[in-house]
Parts: structure tokens; sequence; C-alpha cells
């Protein structure tokens, strides 16, 4: 098979996969948080509710569209798109084991990174578009939350490089998240290495993933709805869903970056056996402990939500630049110094 | 920082406090361990509540040898505050005086406060445990009765349950005995025989 059908087939399989992944996530969220109150959650739709998120999108099909009269249609129109197509993006660089990925470039956090960076368009912009007050505040608290959390969360990738660039044999791609992933085959997941920063990381994906407790963004009990205050109908469901993609994309990147992404555990022995070699089992395998670990960080997203209440404002200011900012660049030099020490005065 | 003296009465808070993540793991695990406690929550149709005898649910009037222990004294229809009750007494040929030839609530004016069954000297109207019913039209809502009458046997519960706690001081203003408290005139020729 020709390179180019192979991955139009892993880009058809992922797209499916992760839309069906996203919609169970809502139905996931809606279980967790109703044990977490000691309640059953949807179980109507389908056996133990389990056909809930396929009645949630006919419903939500079936309502009626309704565009703010002084608004700005075209870009009411096009925010949901944005968030959507952006949440998607993220996947393309993303590697789901050995040998499937959907490209492998040589700039892959930097495009996730920025992927992630360009959502805060669809939120800022329907804000905007919506000619709404609370819309708008929810839209403007989303872009100063994504500008306080970015840096953070930028120097915390930055630890993860080095060591990276410190690992892996010269010569290869230090940004690409294969190189990484492999890099912590040779030494170990860099979450125990760079503990800190893992912290650092994951906070800061809370925060871009406008989820609690730093859903600002949203605040019903503040800002009605948030920035999709005034939407409706299939534009609200994108919204929905790019929320939930986002914090699959999310988890995905903690996991390749700081948990060892498709490596397993006792991931040495098996490169040993024989199954090593057959590139179906070396693909499950890595699918397998992928999925595993996303799945854990998604549920850990869902966990969180339902643990802690939001932030107020200038606390969510307060964290972002007096403590993350300065921790993440003490851990970063600290990071550096150890790595120079280790490769000039142990290795 | 902020408002003159806002942060007054917070808390002291020590370095690990502080750190915010040691305190969000205890949340989890605080969140984490009722995932596993027992739900509370009813399956409604399927399950149905365990309700006690002192549930108030809609009035029915109390059916005992098959006749109403109803003597249409009126105090219901008096006592009751949005005016559901309305009856037409009549006379029957039992040495008893009178019987309530209609008796109808109206469903959709009841609050179901029981003071209908406060004030009826005969324990003829209770409150039942009954809390789901409906009807298509205001003409339904109407309940005679047909609908109202139920046998003693099933309303045990409520009726133990008022023998045993309504009117504690009722012998102290008049000169109660229970054994007096027989239910019309009907039942007391029963007594009697």
């Amino acid at each position: 098979m020709s390179p180019l059908i192979t991955t139009l087939i892993i880009i058809g399989l992922a797209l499916f996969v992760i839309l069906t992944a996203a919609a169970y996530a809502v139905y996931f969220e809606r279980k967790i948080s109703a044990w977490i109150q000691q309640r059953p959650g949807p179980n109507r739709v389908g056996p133990l509710g389990l056909l809930q998120p396929l009645a949630d999108v006919i419903k939500l099909l079936l309502k009626e569209d309704i565009v703010p009269e002084a608004g700005d249609k075209l870009i009411h129109f096009l925010a949901p798109i944005i968030s959507v197509t952006v949440a998607l993006s993220a996947y393309a660089v993303i590697p789901f084991s050995q040998d499937v990925y959907i490209s492998d470039p040589n700039i892959g956090v930097l495009f996730i990174l920025a992927a992630t960076s360009i959502g805060v368009y669809g939120i800022t912009l329907a804000g905007w578009a919506s000619n709404s007050k609370y819309a708008l505040m929810g839209g403007m608290r989303s872009s100063a939350q994504m500008i306080s959390y970015e840096l953070s969360m930028g120097i915390s990738v930055v630890g993860v490089i080095l060591l990276t660039n410190a690992i892996a044999p010269d010569g290869s791609n230090y940004l690409s998240l294969k190189t990484i992933v492999e890099a912590q085959y040779h030494s170990a997941w860099f979450v125990f290495l760079n503990p800190i920063a893992m912290f650092i990381f994951i906070t800061c994906s809370f925060a871009e993933t406008n989820r609690a407790p730093f859903d600002l963004v949203e605040a019903e009990q503040e800002l009605v709805g948030g920035f999709h205050t005034e939407y409706s109908s299939m534009k609200f469901a994108l919204f929905f869903v790019a929320e939930y993609i986002n914090m699959l994309v999310a988890s995905m990147f903690i996991t390749t970056l700081f948990f060892g992404g498709y490596l397993g555990i006792g991931e040495s022995f098996f490169r040993e056996t024989e199954l090593w070699n057959s590139e179906i089992w070396r693909n499950l395998w890595g699918i397998s402990w992928f999925t595993l670990k996303t799945l854990f960080f998604a549920g850990v997203f869902i966990w969180i939500r339902w643990t802690l209440p939001r932030f107020k404002y200038n606390q969510l200011m307060d964290i972002g630049w007096k403590s993350f900012l300065p921790v993440s660049i003490v851990n970063l030099m600290l990071v550096a110094i150890g790595i120079y020490l280790y490769i000039n005065y142990i290795q | 920082m902020g408002i003159k003296g806002a942060d007054k009465g917070e808390r002291k808070l020590s370095f690990v406090n502080k750190l915010y993540f040691p305190e969000i793991f205890k949340g989890m695990a605080f969140s984490g361990s009722h995932m596993f406690r027992k739900q509370v929550t009813i399956s409604y149709p399927e399950q149905r509540p365990v309700l006690g005898p002192e549930f108030r649910g809609r009035p029915v009037l109390v059916k005992e040898l098959g006749q109403e222990r109803c003597v249409a004294c009126g105090l219901c229809a008096r006592a009751c505050p949005p005016l559901a009750i309305s009856m037409q007494a009549s006379e029957t040929e039992d040495p008893k005086e009178r019987f309530p030839e209609t008796f109808e609530i109206n469903m959709l004016r009841c609050i179901y406060c029981g003071f209908c069954e406060d004030v009826c000297p005969e324990e003829a109207i209770v409150m039942s445990s009954e809390y789901d019913y409906n009807f298509k039209t205001r003409e339904e809502a109407v309940y005679g009765k047909d609908k109202l009458l139920i046998d003693v046997a099933q309303l045990k519960p409520r009726l133990d349950f008022l023998a045993a706690k309504r009117n504690p001081d009722f012998g102290d203003t008049h000169d109660y005995d229970p054994k007096n408290n027989n239910h019309s005139v009907r039942d007391r020729k029963r007594l009697n025989a």
C-alpha cells in the first residue's frame, strides 16, 4: 500500500475513534459526576445509558439554530468551526504507537502548542460575534487565561525537550513527539526525571482546555453560559465536542510528554520477545498502552472537575503569573544544570 | 493587594497548604471514595420509595364493613383551606343517622395539608400513602366516592399512626374515653350485639 493511502486510512480511523471518544467522554463526564455525587447517572437510553451520546446528538441536531440579530453572523458561524477544526488538527502529530501516527514532523511539539493556542480564537470570536456581554466576558477571559498559562506550559515543555536532547541520539528531531517517546524508552518516563514540570504542565493543560477548576470561560453561575451563551443547536454541539476533543488532546499530550506515550510497563522485556518483530503485535501493544494512559488522564480531568471549585479570576492570574511562571523557570534552570552536570561529570 | 482588609478573616495557610497540590490530592481522594459509596438515588418508576405511615398522600375515605365511616358532618369541608371538599349529606334507614350521598374532593385543589383528617371526629377521612395519580381533564380531577373509598385494612398503618400520635392532649380538656370513640351508631350496635 502506498504511504498516502495508509495515512488516509489512519486519518479516517483516528477521526472516527476520536469523535466517538469525545461523545463518550461526555457520557463518562456525566457518569463520573453522578458516581461522585452517589447517583446512578444516565441509565435510560440503551443498556447502562450507553446510547445517551447518540440521543444527545440527535436532540441537538433537531433544535432551532438561533443567530443573534445584532451579532456578526459570519464570525458567529465561523467560531465553532475554528474550535473543532483546530482541536482535531492537534491529533495529526501524536504518535499512537510505534508505527501508527498520521505524521511525525520535526516540529511536533511546536505544532501542538500552536494548534491548541489557536483554539482560543474560536472561543474569543464566539464571544465577540454574539453581541452579548456575557459571551464577550467569557471570550476575554479565555484569551487572558490562554496568555497567562501558555508561558508556563511552554517552559515546562522546554524541560522535556532538553531531556530529549540529552538522551536521544545525535541528529534526531528533538521536537518530534516520537523522538520524545523513544527518549523516554532509553531513560525513564519524564515524569520521574522532571516531576515539577509535569505538575505545572497538567495544571496548565486544565487552564488551556478551559476545564474546571479553570472554567471561568463558561462559568455558568456568573456568565450564564460564557462564550456559548448565544449558541444553540449544532453550533453549540460543536463547541461542546471541541471541549472534549481538547480534553483528549491534552490527555494524549500529557501521556506523550511525561508518561512514556505508547511505551508500556515492561517495554524492554517486550522488545526482546518475538512479538516485537510482528508489526501487528507491536502496534497493538503500543496503542493499548497509549489508550490506557490517555483514558486515565481523561478520567483525571473529569475527576478534578467534580472535585475542585472554580478559581476566582484574580486567583487564576495570581497562580499563573506569580507561582507557575517563576517555579517553571527555576525548574527549567535546575533541569538544565542537572543535565549539564550529568553529561560532564557523571557520564 | 485588592481591597484593604478584605483578607482579614482568612485562615492562615501552612507552606504545605500553600503548595496546593497536597490539598488537591486530598480532595480527589475524598471525591474518589464517594464513587464507591452506596448510591442514594431510587430508580423511581421501577423502584418505589418506602413511605412511612406519617406520609400524607391523597386523602381517602375509610370503608368499614362495606360502608363509609363518614357521617357527613361537613367538618372536613369547613377545615379545608383550598375548599377542595364538597359533600351532600343524606339519611339512611340504619340507626346511623347520616351518610354522604356524594362526597367529592377536587384533587387539583387539594394541598395535602391533612386538616380534614385532623378535624374528622370519626376517623373517616385519612391521608393515604398514594401520591402518583393523574388525570387528563379537570372533570376527572374531581374524585367521587368510587375513587375515595378504601378498605380499612389497607389504611391500618395510618390509622394506627393516628391513634398513637394524634391529639396527645385530647383527654386533658375533654372527658375522653377511647372506648367511646367507636365510629358511629352503626358500630355501637355491633358492639352491643
